[in-house]
């Protein structure tokens, strides 16, 4: 993984640059030891690492602000970070840059029960603002399965999912408001309490830019009220085809579940060895369906949902009949990476998106390219969505065969973009899919994605080397060489 | 009359844009121009009609994902949903009616003008807004360049989320050439519990309650009095009294337990009654349309007014106090319609005076051409918010060609 030039001339001014932010941020909030530093080296993707220059722990807007604008002046580079959960390696050190590191954001600021919103500092976990609401029965929608750990800053940043988006949304659907800071200290606010803010939706492009944008200082989401109640429905097919046809029965049935998962033979089987959720072996493929909602709602669906899955050819049914028993179904499939990191001395889960109709031919190609790169491969699928797990596992120990994951990883990631599908549905593009962008956009596509980073932060301070392949310079990407009456009139009709 | 340039498909549109670019011709973008009275005047010198630009190309109503030309009508959209039991769930209003066209059956308007203005309806509130269904898009960008961003399926988080900046963008960041949304089933049965004689406070209050239900409401509108009364639904036009209304959708048990509660909920606070499906759906698309603000009362300017729910009483009453117009509330309270006498300050000041230390935003939805040119249209930024969404649009069309002056004056 190529990552920019380190800046030689900002690593010899180290010590002035830590007496610059010590300055800012008193106390601990510096940290520049390289023992100390060691914990920041790398997040959730754990194949690169790299020590950060320094890592600041900032408590306020006014010290985020503060240091930006510092590093704005002195050209120094920022990697904002979260819990440092993501998966794609946004948060990744460079060896000239501040690590910013938005941990000490942790209080949980406004409930506001009558408007149903929560204001909290970025560093509050996700399951921190469920945790802050439900036992008044409110609940906070979007649950990536690292929900303990990950902040909703960092959610802002990925535009996470979870297993619920196709009925509650992505993060983005439900972020109402936050206060950010521009790389140059400007401090600003984007949303509130209110629905859609006039004016350009900046929020919008906010959520899920992996730190390229802006820091984030605080975030108000909506909270929803907890359903009344939920069941599970197990389902086993004899093919993964057979599955997706299911999924896509249900869904013209005018039914949209709360949650509908799929897991392939490899990862039933890796599942059922650890949690002993007691699913179904001799299956291909397993379904879960889950329904919430009012109890008489969740009742009459869920045998509805059981009535077409037969009629899909379904081999296997079980309804929860109990909250331990659909929380024994759910046990599988949450626990499903460490079940194959039992399987397996490594593995890496890839993210894409896929058109749901096009499953079967992509796991069947998916079938033939573990056969050419020996490697085996478990696939958990939000079905829903059509956002595709795929855990390629492998033994780093092994010579080459680190390499040879990546690329198998790669070709399936190809494989999605090549149906119609998206090279990441949840995790974000990082470093770990930044090579692969050009397989999805035309330069051009880049350079306007780009050039919307260039209004935000004109010199590419902001977690460079992340998400894009190249870094243009602004003033480049903003060149336009018009040929005034050059252009012959357009030969369209015209009235 | 301005001259009209009607590129036959995305190839043309792209020349249309370099010539003007070429020329610093700027253009006036648009699909059916049902929506030409929402924003500021444009000054353009030519028209850039995109009217050929329409058709769905791609829809499998499994993948919940429809794929379609920018300026396929709306009409024709709600057909294919319906013929497929589908439908739009952020529920675009038709402001066909409020500018004065005459009442059809259909929807007017196109997708890419229902995107471009990120238009809503009262399930707003449960479901989001066009931005939150807009999955994908082609474009021409106001450089002459053709890109891309989002795609066809519905999570996804590949490259920046540009579809949310187009949606909202009134044209003037890009010429969109295909547009992908989501699509979600239609809901089984729809029925709407009322709450008979509430103030505006009460109303808000009670409204607040059902919306912080697991009752999941999908709409949840508040009539005064004298609103009501302009209804065409027989339970409002004869109430003679303020009505608070809201929708409850799904599956036929699920519908006659949630809206029980709610009745009892509601009976609480005053004498309660329930529409089936017929009036509901009738009634909800007065309010999504603001129906109650048409017809003898087409002379009056219109405002849209987006606040936290619970200070819509507030506001209005400080609207109201200020200008004697008339409003009626959506979205718990948090959307607040407000009709004026024709006035040629548009009541702008005491409009912005009125939300400045509680947050939120006005939008002048209906005024005469000039009065649009003078008033700021839409809510105005603080300055370095207002700089930076500058710098956006230059990042687009640095040369100012598409749509300019729509949004802001000067841009």
């Amino acid at each position: 993984m190529q990552m920019p030039e380190p800046d030689q001339g900002v690593i010899a001014r180290r010590a002035e640059i830590i007496a610059a932010m010590r300055a800012i941020v008193p106390g601990e909030g510096v940290i520049a030891d390289d023992a100390m530093l060691k914990a920041f080296e790398c997040d959730g993707l754990m194949a690169y690492r790299q020590l950060p220059l320094i890592v600041v722990l900032p408590e306020t807007t006014q010290q985020v602000s503060d240091i930006l604008r510092y590093c704005h002046e002195n050209n120094v580079k920022i990697v904002p970070r979260g819990a440092g959960t993501g998966l794609s390696g946004g948060a990744l050190p460079l060896a000239d840059a501040i690590t910013l590191g938005l941990t000490k954001f942790n209080r949980v600021l406004d409930i506001d029960y009558p408007n149903r919103c929560v204001v909290v500092q970025p560093g509050v976990t996700n399951l921190g603002v469920t945790k802050a609401v439900e036992d008044d029965g409110f609940y906070y929608a979007p649950d990536p399965s690292s929900q303990i750990a990950c902040s909703i800053g960092g959610n802002i940043a990925e535009n996470s999912g979870g297993v619920h988006c196709l009925k509650y949304g992505l993060t983005t659907n439900n972020v109402l408001g936050v206060e950010m800071v521009l790389m140059d200290g400007t401090v600003m606010r984007l949303g509130g309490k209110h629905l859609d803010p006039g004016g350009y939706d900046l929020l919008g492009v906010l959520t899920g830019s992996e730190g390229l944008l802006g820091v984030i200082t605080e975030v108000t989401v909506r909270i929803l009220k907890k359903p009344e109640t939920a069941r599970a429905v197990l389902l086993g097919f004899n093919s993964s085809e057979e599955g997706g046809n299911c999924v896509a029965a249900i869904i013209n049935a005018g039914i949209i579940p709360g949650g509908i998962e799929m897991m392939d033979k490899p990862a039933i089987h890796a599942t059922e060895e650890f949690v002993h959720a007691g699913y179904p072996l001799d299956v291909e493929a397993l379904l879960i369906v889950e329904l919430d909602g009012p109890v008489v709602e969740v009742d009459h669906l869920i045998e509805r949902v059981s009535e077409i899955a037969k009629a899909e050819g379904a081999v296997y049914s079980r309804i929860s009949e109990s909250e331990e028993e659909r929380a024994a179904f759910w046990s599988g499939r949450k626990n499903a990476f460490p079940a194959v990191g039992r399987m397996s001395p490594d593995y890496i889960c890839m993210d894409g998106t896929i058109p749901r109709n096009k499953l079967a031919l992509v796991l069947q190609r998916m079938t033939e390219m573990s056969a050419k790169y020996d490697l085996r491969v478990a696939n958990v699928f939000h079905a829903g969505d059509g956002n595709l797990h795929p855990l390629i596992m492998f033994d780093a120990n092994q010579p080459g065969e680190l390499d040879r994951a990546e690329e198998f990883g790669a070709d399936i990631l190809k494989l999605c973009v090549e149906v119609g599908g998206v090279l990441t549905g949840e995790h974000g593009v990082g470093v770990e899919k930044r090579d692969l962008m050009g397989e999805m956009f035309t330069e051009d596509d880049l350079k306007q994605q780009q050039r919307v980073k260039c209004a935000f932060d004109p010199n590419h301070q902001l977690n460079p080397g992340k998400v894009y392949p190249t870094l243009h310079r602004c003033a480049e990407l903003g060149r336009m060489h018009i040929s005034r009456g050059q252009v012959p009139f357009p030969d369209i009709p015209r009235f | 009359m301005t001259e009209i340039l009607k590129p036959e498909n995305a190839d043309q549109v792209l020349d249309a844009v370099k010539w003007a670019v070429s020329e610093a011709i700027p253009l006036d973008v648009r699909g059916m121009g049902s929506k030409a009275g929402f924003g500021r005047p444009v000054q353009a010198g030519r028209v850039l009609d995109l009217s050929n630009l329409a058709g769905i190309t791609d829809y499998d109503p499994g993948e919940l994902v429809m794929t379609m030309g920018p300026a396929t009508p709306m009409a024709e959209i709600e057909q294919a949903l319906a013929d497929a039991n589908q439908e739009l769930a952020f529920e675009p209003m038709d402001l066909g009616v409020l500018y004065g066209q005459a009442d059809g059956d259909g929807m007017s308007g196109t997708i890419g003008g229902v995107i471009a203005a990120n238009l809503s309806g009262p399930r707003r509130i449960k479901s989001g807004a066009a931005r939150d269904h807009f999955l994908g898009f082609s474009a021409v960008s106001g450089r002459g360049e053709v890109f891309k961003s989002g795609g066809r399926v519905m999570k996804n988080v590949t490259g920046f989320d540009l579809s949310k900046l187009m949606a909202g963008s009134f044209g003037t960041l890009a010429v969109m050439t295909e547009v992908s949304i989501k699509v979600l089933p239609r809901p089984e049965k729809t029925r709407t519990v009322l709450l008979m004689g509430a103030d505006d406070g009460d109303a808000v209050t009670a409204l607040s309650e059902a919306l912080g239900s697991s009752h999941e409401v999908a709409g949840a509108a508040h009539l005064p009095a004298s609103v009501a009364a302009r209804s065409a639904v027989g339970y409002f036009k004869d109430a003679g009294a303020a009505v608070t209304a809201v929708r409850i959708e799904g599956p036929g048990p699920s519908v006659e337990h949630r809206c029980t509660a709610l009745r009892e909920m509601f009976g609480k606070a005053g004498a309660v009654e329930e529409l089936h499906s017929h009036n509901s759906a009738a009634f909800w698309r007065e309010v999504r349309d603001a129906r109650f603000f048409c017809d003898d009362w087409q002379d009056r300017q219109v405002w849209r007014v987006s606040v936290a729910p619970m200070q819509g009483a507030e506001v209005a009453a400080r609207l109201k106090s200020a200008l004697d117009g008339e409003v009626y509330y959506d979205w718990g309270g948090g959307l607040i319609w407000l009709a004026l006498d024709a006035r040629e300050d548009v009541g702008a000041a005491s409009v912005r005076k009125a939300i400045a230390d509680i947050g939120g935003h006005a939008t002048l939805l209906r005024a005469a051409a000039d009065v649009r040119q003078a008033a700021p249209v839409f809510q105005p930024q603080p300055g370095p918010l207002a700089d930076l969404s500058k710098r956006v649009k230059e990042a687009f069309d640095p040369e100012g060609i598409l749509n300019p002056g729509r949004m802001v004056a000067g841009q």
